[in-house]
């Protein structure tokens, strides 16, 4: 007879001394896993609760601008460091990690329309209302010093929007024309029009350093070669787009904010059509930012409202939006993808998170393997009804909730009556028109 | 120092065999490395070396491994690329099937599909490869020639084994309370006893170590562990009631009433219980609420048990059938016609495929559940009263005072038991031990611990249930398996159906869309043939150039199995040449052939 009984050594399977930790034996067997499926999914379930649990995005507000926020600026180098203009012509220097004003300077008089910083975090340009473009120093002056501008140029028309090239002293200015100016200089290098009489913005390509994109306010966007004398080319839309922002990652896309209440990319090289329309906003958009990995970007909104929307997703991903907070003007998305920074009419800069239920400061490894894996639960089981419903839902000011149903039944409604004509006519005379395509109406080369 | 270098020098006048060692600088030489190698060693063992490089050559080239890796000191790795695993093993760890081809225009979900195909297969390896380190193996017995395994009695087997498991061998003698029912807790290492006259014990039965006994004066139905060894759920003569470890009642819970037979599905912390008055209830432990109540109307239950892969309840009824439930239906969710007579006892095994059932008719059936089919029946002389199922699907049948155990009842036609033991006095209830070669009886003398090699699973999960767990990891434990609690709503026949697509309400809501859109935006878009200038868009042209387009997918297909078709038959073709060329040898008799 040969016989094997199971007899197990617990020397084995308990630890040494209390100041091992406990063994853990495993055994992936799937058949002593049962459930493991619906298991899952609870799992998965309780990432998502728990998500809209601590989703607490707000972190902090500065205060101390005398009249509205008009424009943000990030630090190129430092990231701690905020540049904040506002309706008054005041400047003020913020130190994010403090929470608190390092410097204010009288910059222009009237709005300060623009502020860039550049690319090797040396100094700062502003333009304003008084037709000046200033550069500023970073740092403050010493002490008994005067704040003095280190140049100063005096334009011919109002200037309303400013970028800086990424890698050479080159910058761009928009007012009645698109401008590119050698720092060097006192006057444009090369200048810009198309038959419109204003611009808007003016941005350059991170990627491609030498293109330019610009929204007029004939409803164009019209797009240049730094290095040729005339602009590229232009598409015009139903409404004017307020703002551009390229994508930080893939050259060749761009998305405007639009008066239409959407935001639209485009593909640089195909104007005919947009790649992607993102609605949700149920006012006119003001200003967008891309996120430096270029996969999302956040938009601010005349509602009152931010909205974070995945670069190819239709729909915005997160809303924010607090009581205090009125017309959002502008916004930047922090360089490090954690933080977004929002300048709003009420003289407040506001400072989010990027992820409203990320948890902020150092990750124990376990800890980071735990969001890792339930972040990952979440994504498998985001087409699951009651999952898709808890991570969707989001509370809105009442007004915004009702605007956004409003739309709803607007929108349907103008639906149903094209569907009608079209059942009700020729097969072939009222062709389907879709949403990319409604709100373009011409591309010029 | 110049001792050795003189050595270096002129070795050649000493020793003409002797070769200098191998530097990874020199140039390797592969083959005649290895003959010498070969002759190196002893005459006998030549071939082997080389038979060796031969295969691993071969494994080398199944792996699609780049050049051979060589070490630093320019012998060539005789096992290159990754170990072998065994198809069996990776088909025990298979989830799914490898996805379908996607059409070409979904590039992204193609891209997404692929890496998460990818992930998949390299976590099926994985769990293959670690499935090698498990540090147990399972018991077995084995009977020498001529000798029949049913014939070794336990008093052998317990003096052949070590002491740690001959002290598994033990009869508890209770003759004052009797008969018991008993239950193994889900770790194996806690036993409940409950004796029909109101006799309770919690014992650590491993140390046998006693953890509470009282009597409660009353006749006891059943006895079962809720989800930890700190609780246990008794029935009693009429309503159901909790006590902890230490014996003192927690709840009496006045909504079971006549409880007689009772199944604790601890992934789901409920309770499920059939009573004298044909009810089946659902309790779920952790908040204390009743799911669900369901009238079976078949009259007296006491025939039950669970299906642990989906959590269903087979019950079985004195007609002869047996009836699966969950709580989300008030009507059974399938009935089986199993028996002539009642049904006496069922079982399921662990991995939710086979359920053994025994009726009144004396016959032992089982039952392939999934497709709800009949695989073998046995005819028992005396008929089982009680059935019980191992983890490694070993089943036991006791008859009147007799235990009996089986082997392999639903792949081959089983003919005599594998085990046999006599208890005292009837058998009352019957438990496998989990991850223990262990079978718990209890009978009207109190109970028997039988030793059965080969029962037990041999490597538990320490996440799931441990055996060795101390208090602090049993807490642990607790929380994270309230936290993933799976919902009562969850309970269906295939379990893994939450994880698939559901394809009608996909359709339904394609459908709605297409309705409120107008138009159908999956549709494929109808080609509509280009503009072309010098007349070459004459109506006839057009024509042609669509008709180039016309079915295209369709077109595609038949290309592809045309294809294949053109394969196989080369396959074919080439596999007849070879036959040709083997039989071309000629035989002494070919020549009366014609």
């Amino acid at each position: 007879m040969k016989v094997k009984v199971l007899s197990r050594n617990p020397d084995d399977y308990v630890r040494e001394t209390k100041l091992d930790i406990q063994r853990v034996p495993r055994n992936y067997d799937p058949s002593l896993h049962p459930f493991e499926v619906s298991r899952e999914y609870t799992r998965a379930l309780n990432a998502t609760k728990l998500e809209r649990v601590f989703a607490k995005p707000f972190l902090a507000s500065l205060d101390g601008h005398r009249d509205g926020v008009n424009c943000l600026a990030k630090h190129t180098t430092n990231l701690s460091t905020l540049f904040s203009g506002s309706c008054d012509g005041e400047v003020k220097v913020w130190n994010l990690t403090k929470r608190e004003c390092v410097r204010t300077l009288q910059a222009h008089e009237g709005f300060v329309r623009g502020m860039v910083v550049r690319y090797c975090g040396t100094s700062f340009f502003t333009v304003g209302d008084d037709k000046t473009i200033k550069q500023w120093k970073i740092e403050a002056p010493a002490y008994g010093e005067e704040e003095e501008p280190l140049n100063t140029i005096l334009g011919k028309t109002v200037f309303t929007g400013l970028d800086h090239h990424r890698k050479e002293g080159v910058f761009a200015t928009c007012g009645q024309q698109v401008d590119v100016w050698d720092e060097q200089r006192s006057s444009p290098i090369r200048s810009f029009t198309w038959g419109v009489d204003s611009f808007s913005a003016v941005r350059f390509n991170p990627v491609e350093t030498e293109l330019l994109a610009s929204c007029a306010s004939d409803r164009s966007i019209v797009l240049y070669d730094m290095r040729e004398p005339a602009p590229l080319k232009k598409v015009i839309m139903t409404m004017r787009s307020n703002t551009v922002c390229w994508n930080p990652m893939e050259a060749y896309y761009f998305t405007c904010s639009n008066e239409d209440y959407n935001l639209y990319t485009y593909d640089m090289r195909y104007l005919d059509k947009p790649i992607t329309v993102h609605m949700d906003h149920v006012s006119a958009v003001l200003d967008l930012d891309y996120s430096p990995t270029g996969k999302e970007f956040v938009s601010a909104s005349f509602d009152k409202t931010i909205r974070i929307f995945p670069k190819d997703g239709g729909h915005s991903r997160e809303v924010y939006h607090t009581k205090r907070m009125q017309h959002v003007i502008c916004i930047k998305w922090s360089a490090d993808n954690k933080y977004i920074l929002s300048g709003s009419d009420e003289m407040n800069i506001r400072l989010w998170k990027a992820n409203a239920a990320e948890k902020l400061g150092v990750l124990a490894p376990r800890e980071r393997q735990a969001a890792n894996y339930s972040q990952k639960l979440k994504e498998k089981y985001q087409h699951h009804p009651q999952i898709k419903r808890i991570a969707n839902h989001r509370h809105l000011p009442k007004i915004i909730y009702h605007q956004t149903r409003e739309q709803r039944v607007m929108k349907e409604a103008r639906r149903k009556k094209e569907r009608n004509v079209r059942k009700h006519s020729r097969p072939g005379t009222v062709p389907v028109v879709s949403e990319k395509e409604k709100h373009v109406v011409t591309v010029v080369k | 120092m110049a001792a050795t270098s003189e050595a270096v020098v002129n070795p050649a006048h000493v020793e003409k065999t002797k070769k200098a060692p191998a530097r990874y600088w020199d140039e390797p030489q592969e083959g005649k490395d290895e003959n010498k190698v070969g002759k190196d060693g002893e005459q006998t063992e030549e071939t082997l070396p080389q038979k060796h490089v031969e295969k691993a050559k071969k494994r080398k080239n199944d792996e699609d491994r780049g050049d051979a890796k060589k070490f630093i000191s320019g012998k060539p790795d005789p096992f290159p690329g990754p170990a072998h695993i065994s198809k069996d093993r990776m088909q025990k760890f298979k989830r799914r099937d490898k996805t379908k081809k996607i059409p070409r225009q979904h590039y992204k979900l193609k891209d997404m599909m692929a890496r998460s195909d990818e992930v998949s297969e390299m976590a099926q390896k994985q769990a293959a490869r670690i499935d090698l380190l498990l540090p147990e193996d399972a018991g077995f017995l084995e009977g020498d020639e001529d000798e029949d395994t049913c014939t070794i009695s336990q008093e052998d087997i317990s003096d052949a084994v070590d002491i740690t498991s001959a002290s598994k061998y033990f009869d508890l003698k209770l003759s004052q309370f009797g008969p018991y029912r008993l239950d193994y807790s889900r770790t194996g290492r806690h036993l409940l006893l409950g004796g029909r006259r109101g006799h309770i014990a919690c014992i650590d039965w491993q140390t046998k170590q006693l953890m509470c006994e009282i009597n409660v004066m009353e006749s006891i139905n059943d006895v079962k562990w809720l989800h930890s060894e700190a609780m246990y759920a008794v029935a009693q003569k009429k309503w159901l009631y909790i006590y902890d470890s230490n014996g003192i009642e927690l709840h009496c819970i006045r909504k079971f009433n006549d409880v007689l037979r009772m199944q604790f599905l601890p992934y789901h912390f409920l309770l499920a219980t059939v009573s004298a008055t044909s009810f089946l209830q659902y309790l779920d432990v952790s908040v204390g609420k009743e799911v669900a109540a369901i009238n079976t109307k078949t009259g007296r239950l006491d025939v039950m048990c669970q299906n642990p892969q989906n959590a269903i309840v087979h019950l079985g009824h004195s007609n002869g059938t047996v009836t699966l439930w969950s709580p989300n239906q008030k009507e059974a969710l399938v009935k089986m016609l199993c028996h002539q007579g009642a049904v006496r006892s069922v079982a399921v095994d662990k991995t939710g495929t086979y359920m053994v059932t025994s009726g009144m008719d004396k016959k032992l059936k089982v039952y392939d559940i999934r497709a709800f089919k009949p695989l073998k029946s046995y005819f028992l002389p005396a008929g089982a009263s009680c059935l019980s199922l191992s983890q490694r699907g070993l089943l036991s049948a006791a008859t009147g005072d007799i235990v009996q155990v089986y082997r392999d009842v639903w792949s081959t036609p089983v003919t005599k038991p594998y085990m046999a033991h006599r208890v005292q006095r009837t058998v009352w209830g019957m438990q496998f031990c989990p991850f223990e070669d262990v079978l718990g009886v209890g009978h009207g003398e109190g109970f028997t611990s039988m030793l059965i090699p080969g029962a037990g699973e041999p490597n538990f999960d320490g996440l799931d249930s441990n055996p060795y767990r101390s208090v602090k990891q049993r807490q642990e434990w607790e929380v994270k398996a309230l936290l993933e609690k799976i919902h009562p709503e969850l309970i269906t026949l295939d379990p893994t159906e939450l994880g698939q697509v559901d394809q009608a309400t996909f359709q339904q809501k394609h459908q709605d869309r297409v309705q409120a859109l107008g138009f159908d935006p999956l549709a494929k878009e109808k080609f509509i043939p280009r503009y072309k200038k010098k007349g070459r868009s004459s109506a006839g042209s057009i024509e042609r150039r669509k008709r180039q387009v016309a079915n295209e997918d369709l077109r595609e297909t038949v290309q592809q199995s045309s294809e294949d078709k053109m394969k196989i038959e080369k396959e074919r073709k080439e596999r007849e040449k070879k036959e040709v060329l083997l039989s071309s040898k000629k035989s002494a008799l070919d020549r009366f052939k014609k």
